[in-house]
C-alpha cells in the first residue's frame, strides 16, 4: 500500500538560506505524525509546504500519489491550524466554522449539520454565537480546530497547536488531540517544540535538525534508541559521559571505566536515561556530591556531581523510597546502572 | 516648570481664543434681531431663511455631490494603496512618501498646481474638476487612516481563508474587507468632512461658471457684504455637520470591529 502522503527529497532555499534541504518522509493514512524540532529547524517551512504557502526549490510532495507541490493552499485538500489559531475576528464561532464548507458551495442544510456535529464533538454549542474575543485560549484552540476538521481533510496540519495554553490545559488537550483524532479518523501532521508533547500524542515522530530529517520512528523507538547524541540529548533527559570509546565501553576522562556495547572507537559519549539508575553499587558504578534535590510530586530528581562528567548528573528515584528522604545537599552518594542501558555514541 | 496655576491660565486663554469665536457664532445664529450687537431673543428664523435662499441650496447641494463622490472615490483608492503598500512593503517607501504629500503640499500651491494641470490639458472646469481635485488629498488621508489599521492586522487570517478554500477575491470580500471596514468608514467621513468645508482648492478648479459654486465658496461671496445673521446658521450647520462626521470617524476607529 503505498502512503497516503509522500514527501520526496524537499528543500526550501530562501535567497542563500537553506530552510530545509532534501528531507524525505512518508506518512500513512489516519497516523498521528508529529515533526519534531528547535526553532530554526525547518519544521514550519515542512508544514507550510505541505499546506501550499511555500513552493518547494526542489522535489515533491505526493497525496495519494499525486503531486500537490504547486497545487495552491484553496485547492488541496489539506488543512491547516494556525499556531495563532488565525480566526476571523468579525465572524461568530458558527461562522468561523462554516466558512470553509460554504467555500465548497455545500447546500445551507448540509452546512448546518455538519456545524452542529462538530460544535458538539468540541463542546461549544453554547458559544456558537460568541465572537472570537469573548472565547478564552482554550476555546479558541477548539474552534480553530473545528474550522479545520470540520472540512474532512485528507491530512489535517497542526502548527505548535497548544504553544499558546497553561501547563495543565496543554496536558488535556494532548490527550484530548489524540482522542479526536481517533474519532475522526483523519492524519494528523502535528509540528511541535516540546519532545514530550511528541511522545505522548504521536504514533511515529521525525526529529529534524537544520532543516534535515535526523531520526524517525515511533516514540518508544526514539526514545530507547536514539540514532546519535544529539536525537538522545533531545528526546527526554540524557546523562552524558564524555571519553575514549573501545569495543568494551568507555573510559571516561577522570579515568573511570562505563562498561557498555559499544561499536564506536575514540572520543564518544557514554549516555544513560536518568531513570535508569540506582542507587548503590552495580556493572557501573559512581560515586559523587548531592548539589540539588527537585521534588517533582510522584518523583524526585537528584542531582550528583562526579567527576567522571562535567555537569550533574540526574537520577529520577521515587520520592517516597526511605533512602531518598534523608539525603540532602552536599551529600556523598553512591549510584550504579547496567551496561545494557548504556549507549555509545561518536563525540 | 511647576507653576501649575501659571500653566491652567495659559491652557484657559488658549482655548478661549479657539472656542468663544464659535461660541459667538453659533449664538448669534439664534439671535431674534440679526444684530451682533444686542441680544434680542432666541429665533430659527435665520435657519428659516436659508431654506428660502436659492443659491445657497444650490451650493449645499453641489457641496454634497462634490463631497460625497470625492470621498467614494478616495476611499476605494485609498484603501487599495493603502494594501498595496502594506503588501509590498519593499517596494512601497518611495511610494509612500509620494502618496502622502498632499497632505503637507500648502492647499494654495495644490490648487495652483491643478488649475494649471487643468488648463494645460484643456479640461472643461465645473463640479467634475473640483471632485478629482480633492480625490487627490483625500486619498492621502484615507490611505493614512487604512494604513494605521493594516499595522496591527494579523495576516495569518488572509492565509486561513485561502487554506480554507477561497479565492483571493473572496477572501478580500469576506475577510479583508470587513475587518478593516471601521477604519475604512472613518477614513471615508474624515475625506467627507475634509471636502465639504474645502475651499481654496474648490475655488481654483470650479471655473468661471455660477453653476459650481460649493457652500465654502457661496459663503466666501455673500461675506463680501457683511457678516450676516444667515451666514452664522449656515456655518453653524456646516460646524454640527463636520463635528458629527468625525466623532463618528474617531469613535469607529478606536471602538474597532462595530458589534462587538
Amino acid at each position: 500500500m503505498t502512503p497516503l502522503l509522500q514527501i520526496r527529497h524537499i528543500s526550501k532555499a530562501f535567497g542563500t538560506i537553506l530552510a530545509v534541504g532534501d528531507l524525505s518522509l512518508d506518512v500513512a493514512e489516519n497516523e498521528f505524525y508529529a515533526l519534531l524540532g528547535a526553532s530554526g529547524s525547518g519544521k514550519t517551512t515542512l508544514l507550510r509546504m505541505l499546506a501550499g504557502f511555500e513552493t518547494p526549490t526542489n522535489g515533491q510532495i505526493l497525496l495519494d500519489g499525486k503531486d500537490i507541490s504547486t497545487t495552491p493552499p484553496n485547492k488541496r485538500p489539506v488543512n491547516l491550524m494556525f499556531q495563532s489559531y488565525a480566526l476571523f475576528p468579525h465572524m461568530t464561532v458558527r461562522a468561523n466554522i462554516a466558512y470553509g464548507l460554504e467555500m465548497e458551495h455545500l447546500p445551507r442544510p448540509q452546512i448546518t449539520a455538519r456545524v452542529d456535529d462538530i460544535l458538539g464533538v468540541i463542546e461549544l454549542t453554547p458559544y456558537a454565537d460568541r465572537k472570537p474575543d469573548q472565547l478564552s485560549g482554550g476555546q479558541k484552540q477548539r474552534v480553530a480546530l473545528a474550522r479545520a476538521l470540520v472540512k474532512r481533510p485528507r491530512v489535517l496540519l497542526l502548527d505548535e497547536p497548544l504553544g499558546a495554553l497553561d501547563k495543565k490545559l496543554r496536558g488535556a488537550m494532548q490527550l484530548e488531540l489524540k482522542r479526536l483524532q481517533h474519532e475522526v479518523g483523519i492524519t494528523f501532521i502535528v509540528v511541535t517544540h516540546d519532545q514530550e508533547e511528541a511522545l505522548v500524542m504521536a504514533d511515529r515522530i521525525a526529529i529534524l535538525k537544520d532543516g534535515k530529517l535526523l531520526q524517525s520512528g515511533p516514540p518508544r523507538e526514539v526514545y530507547e534508541h536514539p540514532i546519535n547524541r544529539f536525537a538522545a540529548d533531545f528526546i527526554g533527559v540524557m546523562n552524558f559521559f564524555p571519553g575514549v570509546a573501545d569495543s568494551t565501553g568507555l573510559l571516561a576522562t577522570d579515568g573511570t571505566r562505563i562498561t557498555a556495547a559499544s561499536t564506536t572507537h575514540g572520543p564518544a559519549v557514554a549516555a544513560v536515561r536518568p531513570e535508569r539508575i540506582r542507587l548503590g553499587s552495580g556493572e557501573n558504578t559512581l560515586t559523587g556530591t548531592v548539589t540539588a534535590l527537585a521534588y517533582h510530586g510522584l518523583d524526585l530528581h537528584l542531582y550528583v556531581q562526579t567527576t567522571a562528567a562535567p555537569k550533574p548528573v540526574i537520577i529520577r528515584l521515587t520520592a517516597d523510597m526511605s533512602e531518598v528522604q534523608s539525603l540532602s545537599h552536599g551529600d556523598p552518594v553512591t549510584f550504579s546502572w547496567s551496561a545494557k542501558d548504556t549507549r555509545i555514541f561518536p563525540a | 516648570m511647576h507653576n501649575r496655576p501659571l500653566m491652567f491660565t495659559i491652557l484657559g486663554v488658549v482655548f478661549a481664543f479657539l472656542y468663544i469665536p464659535i461660541s459667538v457664532l453659533v449664538a448669534l445664529s439664534f439671535n431674534d434681531g440679526g444684530l451682533p450687537t444686542a441680544w434680542t431673543g432666541f429665533s430659527l428664523k435665520w435657519y428659516g431663511a436659508l431654506w428660502e435662499n436659492a443659491d445657497i441650496l444650490n451650493a449645499a447641494f453641489n457641496t454634497l455631490i462634490v463631497a460625497i463622490t470625492s470621498a467614494a472615490l478616495a476611499t476605494i483608492l485609498g484603501t487599495l494603496l493603502a494594501i498595496g503598500i502594506e503588501t509590498r512593503a519593499r517596494k512601497g517607501r518611495w511610494l509612500e512618501s509620494l502618496i502622502f504629500a498632499p497632505m503637507i503640499i500648502p492647499d494654495i500651491v495644490l490648487a495652483i498646481a491643478l488649475l494649471s494641470f487643468f488648463s494645460l490639458l484643456k479640461v472643461p472646469m465645473g463640479l467634475h474638476t473640483i471632485i478629482a481635485a480633492h480625490v487627490v488629498f483625500n486619498l492621502a488621508f484615507v490611505c493614512a487612516v487604512v494604513r494605521a489599521r493594516l499595522k496591527s492586522f494579523d495576516w495569518s487570517i488572509v492565509e486561513a481563508s485561502a487554506d480554507l478554500g477561497a479565492s483571493a477575491t473572496t477572501t478580500y470580500r469576506r475577510i479583508v474587507i470587513p475587518v478593516l471596514s471601521p477604519a475604512i468608514i472613518a477614513g471615508a467621513l474624515l475625506a467627507f468632512t475634509l471636502s465639504v468645508d474645502e475651499f481654496i482648492i474648490a475655488f481654483f478648479t470650479a471655473g468661471a461658471g455660477a453653476g459650481s459654486t460649493t457652500l465654502p465658496m457661496q459663503i466666501y461671496a455673500m461675506i463680501r457684504f457683511g457678516v450676516t445673521p444667515e451666514i452664522n446658521a449656515l456655518a453653524t450647520l456646516v460646524l454640527g455637520l463636520s463635528v458629527t462626521a468625525l466623532a463618528l470617524a474617531q469613535r469607529l476607529n478606536r471602538g474597532g470591529i462595530p458589534g462587538q
